[in-house]
């Protein structure tokens, strides 16, 4: 199967790779970049455990392919925390009891992030529309709904730097 | 509600103390089995069949092996040689790993392939060729047990008739009904359905041939007991149990459907023993909805006898359980229909009996308890309908009508008509908790209200009794293996321990919990517990983690382990005090002397002392390990009340509002106490509303993904309001009871009652499960109700 070349920002970080045309982004992110909080629970784009931000925006990594990302920016779970101090929204998840087996939690947190980039200060039913693409077999979404709206007050309260971060040229190439 | 008695400093029970374990989960840190990554790993991929039943007439393996990356290509043949074609399941049954004649299961496993990558297996399950001679496949169980069907397992039996199995006393049972002023019989049918964890199952084999020890990272629920089957399975190819070591990872939910040992893990196992390299098997999620252990797929018959005032007099029940292709059914081996014969509930009769059959059919094998322990949630999900049928027929407010018929709290321990001995209870208390909080009476008057003007609104109510904590050892086990719980706490010389258990968290908090449980015991702020599971290298034997037995079980085994420890702390304090051990005085922490509390020893000092200055003649150290075998089952317990509203149009129904008052007994952090019945509520929903795996006639599933297989999103789960009681266990060492599946037990009944009252008026008297818009849009077209 023939090789592409893709160059991918992920977290910040550039990455040049040759890929089949067919790997997964999920795949990509997991197996090529042992970046694993990123979980793949479906392969039908329902479950959300793959959200990644592409550009700043949700996707579900299993249902596209790493050549897509090709030149583009990725967001992960592992960029969340800046610094050592973690992402508002991880603060609330742990604050408000917000996951049980931890396996949707990635994918949830990186939806609730992308909700909060966009809107500040979401109601109730925005936020549950937000992360409807999320499924959670443990937490019944209640602590999940009270910990985004946790993170927002937070949020809009301190200065936050963006999860998202613009595509670069990559200066390394990794693999 | 439990109050804290320690301080928040050492967080023991009452705490809400915030999840150790989450730190890892919120950073993508958490170490989940297909996270495991080896040198040298190989990937594993499965061809299944398409057919429910068929002749296997070839398989050829040429085109896969000639594909890039394959190595190797395994069919039941090649097992056969070992004998690993077939294996036990946990009811003695005998399930295919890999067919060598005929498959008996849409999706059943037919191959495997290994190669480099995991694309390269994908492509050599693509370009395996199995030519298959279809036969007639079995799906109704009633016609599978009819004289002259198909047979399912012609290996085995010749009939499909499984078993038969009865509790009660039946002469009696029939001499309540005759002499019954009423009675009110229904068929319920409660579907098959899927435990659907996010992560699907999975494992790393790894058979190291230099050492000759196999390491198996898998998503299990019970690891001790997979390395115990193991070596049972393929001690006669040198896998003896010190050479196998299973470790659970972190284990992304589990309910009940990663008790099962599942073909994939078996042919993994195989394949890295005989190549001498790890492999690495993944199911994706048709598989896993297609292929894993079901739960429920219970046809019952249920009929209430009681008296004109509303007094219920007997219970009679006969249920026919469709078991697919092989009697796997996770239960204790003494309860072929699990604990179905709690079926009671939380009532006062005279006399009940319940029949079971089980039946093969072409389905796949299994049959797991779904967040339930062992089959109560269809035993609850009877009781429950039935009692509101006969309220109903009665005319009698659903509410009177258990309030009635409680079991009172002074008839406690109370011998039920079925054989089980319930620990401890408050029915009322729970029931009238709950009506208050959703303003029971107010909602009455508001349905009359709606009803004239022609609007659908219903209240449900569920009243459940659950019995966890599996088990007492005269009764229950596993293939032979005792259900006892076990842990192993090590005080290390600076006062900070390490604490193993023989179960295996998928969630549920148990890192935080059991150290909250050594920090009561111990005073050792649960801050210094550290706590590990899942490793049979270094854990405890244990039976695992399902059936809501964790704090039953091996929390009792953390606490008596915690006692032990504590004597022998007092030996060191007294000579450390130079004071007689009668005179001391315990409080979580510290030992002083009575009247002199400036005297005092710390759990600390003393841990320092049992390592540099302990007693002559004393063994050093501080540590102790306890096998904790409960002396009876807990019975938690709850009353629930769903409002729903039905749209008149689409037949959707909306849970307005759900008030879930439960009662776990003591509690040790209501922060994952509340937690575990939120979750549980929605796993409730779930059934109620959405959740079913359907065959055609033909034996085809309809729906093998999520596509089609609905689950509850955060858009269709209510705000569930909460609250609980608290009746301790008499006979646990803290009062605890375990509360993970009542939610899920407690709440189906809750939403069906609801949906039936909303639509009695118009004739309805039950709808199965799952309730979805289509079924009552059906019955309002039916009744005549447009919009």
């Amino acid at each position: 199967m023939s090789k592409h070349s893709v160059s991918v920002t992920v977290n910040g970080t550039a990455h040049r790779s040759e890929v089949e045309a067919r790997l997964l982004l999920v795949h990509y992110l997991r197996d090529e970049l042992r970046l694993t909080g990123t979980h793949i629970g479906c392969d039908t784009t329902h479950c959300g455990a793959c959200t990644v931000l592409l550009d700043g925006k949700p996707v579900k990594s299993c249902t596209l392919f790493a050549v897509q990302a090709d030149g583009r920016s990725v967001s992960t779970v592992e960029g969340l925390e800046l610094g050592g101090e973690l992402h508002a929204v991880q603060k609330a998840f742990k604050e408000e009891h917000a996951l049980q087996c931890g396996f949707c939690t990635p994918g949830m947190m990186m939806s609730a992030v992308a909700l909060l980039e966009r809107n500040p200060s979401p109601s109730e039913l925005e936020i549950r529309q937000a992360i409807s693409g999320n499924l959670c077999r443990c937490t019944g979404y209640v602590n999940i709904v009270k910990a985004i709206q946790h993170a927002a007050a937070d949020m809009r309260a301190t200065r936050h730097t963006p999860a998202y971060v613009p595509a670069q040229e990559p200066a390394q190439v990794s693999r | 509600m439990t109050m804290p008695h320690t301080s928040p400093e050492i967080s023991g029970m009452g705490h809400s103390m915030k999840r150790k374990e989450d730190g890892r989960f919120i950073r993508g840190k958490g170490n989940f089995v297909d996270d495991v990554v080896l040198p040298d790993m190989l990937f594993m991929d499965i061809a299944r069949s398409p057919f429910p039943h068929a002749k296997i007439l070839k398989i050829d393996s040429s085109r896969a092996l000639a594909t890039p990356g394959v190595l190797a290509v395994i069919t039941g043949r090649d097992l056969e040689k070992y004998n690993l074609h077939m294996m036990p399941t946990l009811m003695s049954d005998t399930q295919m790993v890999l067919p060598t004649d005929r498959v008996v299961y849409q999706s059943q496993e037919v191959a495997a392939v290994i190669a480099t990558s995991r694309y390269a297996a994908a492509d050599g399950v693509a370009a395996v060729d199995v030519e298959y001679d279809p036969l007639p496949p079995v799906v109704d169980p009633y016609k599978a047990i009819e004289k002259g069907s198909t047979l399912v397992r012609p290996d085995r039996k010749d009939t499909n008739h499984i078993w038969h199995w009865e509790a009660g006393d039946k002469a009696a049972t029939d001499r309540v009904f005759s002499e019954a002023d009423r009675t009110v019989s229904q068929h319920l049918y409660l579907p098959r359905i899927h435990v659907s964890s996010i992560e699907t199952c999975g494992c790393v084999a790894s058979y190291d041939k230099a050492n000759e020890k196999l390491t198996v990272y898998m998503t299990t629920q019970a690891p001790h007991a997979v390395r115990t089957v193991v070596a049972l399975v393929a001690g006669h190819v040198g896998l003896s149990e010190e050479r196998i070591r299973i470790i659970s990872p972190d284990i992304g939910g589990g309910f009940g459907g990663k008790v099962p040992v599942y073909p994939g893990y078996v042919i993994a196992i195989a394949v890295s023993f005989l190549l001498g390299k790890p492999v690495k098997w993944i199911e994706d999620r048709m598989e896993n909805l297609q292929a894993d252990s079901f739960a429920r797929d219970y046809h019952i018959d249920a009929e209430l006898a009681f008296k004109n005032d509303g007094t219920i007099t007997g219970m009679r029940i006969k249920t026919l359980a469709d078991h697919g292709c092989a009697d796997a059914a996770a239960n204790p081996s003494r309860f072929p229909a699990g604990l179905f014969s709690i079926a009671t509930g939380s009532y006062d009769m005279a006399a009940a009996h319940i029949a079971v059959d089980a039946a093969y059919t072409n389905k796949p094998p299994g049959g797991v308890a779904y967040r339930c322990s062992f089959r109560v949630t269809e035993a609850v999900h009877t009781i429950e309908r039935m009692a509101d049928i006969a309220a109903h027929e009665l005319n009698m407010d659903p509410a009177e009508f258990r309030l009635k018929n409680f079991i009172r709290p002074e008839q406690f321990p109370y011998q039920s008509a079925t054989g089980w001995s319930y620990d401890s209870g408050n029915y009322k208390a729970a029931l009238e908790m709950a009506m208050m909080k959703i303003g029971y009476w107010d909602l009455r008057r508001e349905q009359e209200e709606k009803r004239a003007r022609g609007e659908l609104m219903g209240i449900g109510i569920s009243s459940f009794t659950e019995a966890v904590g599996a088990g007492p050892s005269h009764t229950f086990d596993i293939l032979g293996l005792k259900m006892f719980d076990s842990c192993e706490i090590r005080i290390h010389p600076t006062g900070k321990a390490l604490a193993r258990f023989g179960t295996k968290s998928q969630g549920q908090g148990h890192e935080t919990t059991y150290a909250q449980i050594v920090a009561q015991e111990l005073g050792i702020p649960a801050a210094h517990v550290q706590v590990e599971e899942g490793d049979t290298d270094t854990a405890p034997y244990g039976l695992g983690t399902y059936a809501s037995r964790s704090t039953p079980t091996a929390g009792a085994a953390g606490a008596m382990a915690a006692r032990k420890i504590r004597d022998k702390a007092r030996k060191i304090a007294a000579y450390l005090l130079e004071a007689s051990e009668d005179d001391l005085e315990w409080e979580p922490g510290k030992f002083h002397v009575r009247g002199s509390p400036d005297r005092a020893k710390t759990i600390q000092e003393i841990a320092f002392a049992a390592y540099t200055n302990h007693p002559q003649g004393m063994e050093a150290g501080l540590e102790a390990t306890h096998y904790y075998d409960p002396p009876n089952l807990t019975f938690p317990f709850g009353s629930y009340i769903a409002v729903v509203d039905i749209d008149r149009g689409t037949g959707e129904v909306k849970v307005r509002r759900f008030v879930a008052v439960d009662d776990c007994g003591n509690v040790i952090n209501p922060m994952i106490v509340d937690g575990q019945i939120h979750g549980g509520l929605t796993q409730g929903l779930a059934p109620a509303l959405m959740e079913e795996i359907q065959y055609d006639e033909q034996g085809n599933i309809q729906g093998g993904s999520f596509m089609d297989y609905l689950l509850p999103t955060a858009m269709e789960t209510p705000s569930w309001e909460l609250d609980r009681t608290v009746t301790p266990s008499p006979h646990h060492p803290l009062g605890a009871k375990g509360v993970a599946e009542s939610p899920t037990v407690g709440a189906p009944p809750a939403i069906a009652n609801a949906v039936v009252d909303a639509l009695w008026h118009l004739g309805v008297r039950h709808i199965d499960i799952p309730i979805t818009p289509f079924k009552v849009w059906k019955i309002l077209r039916e009744a005549g109700v447009r919009d």
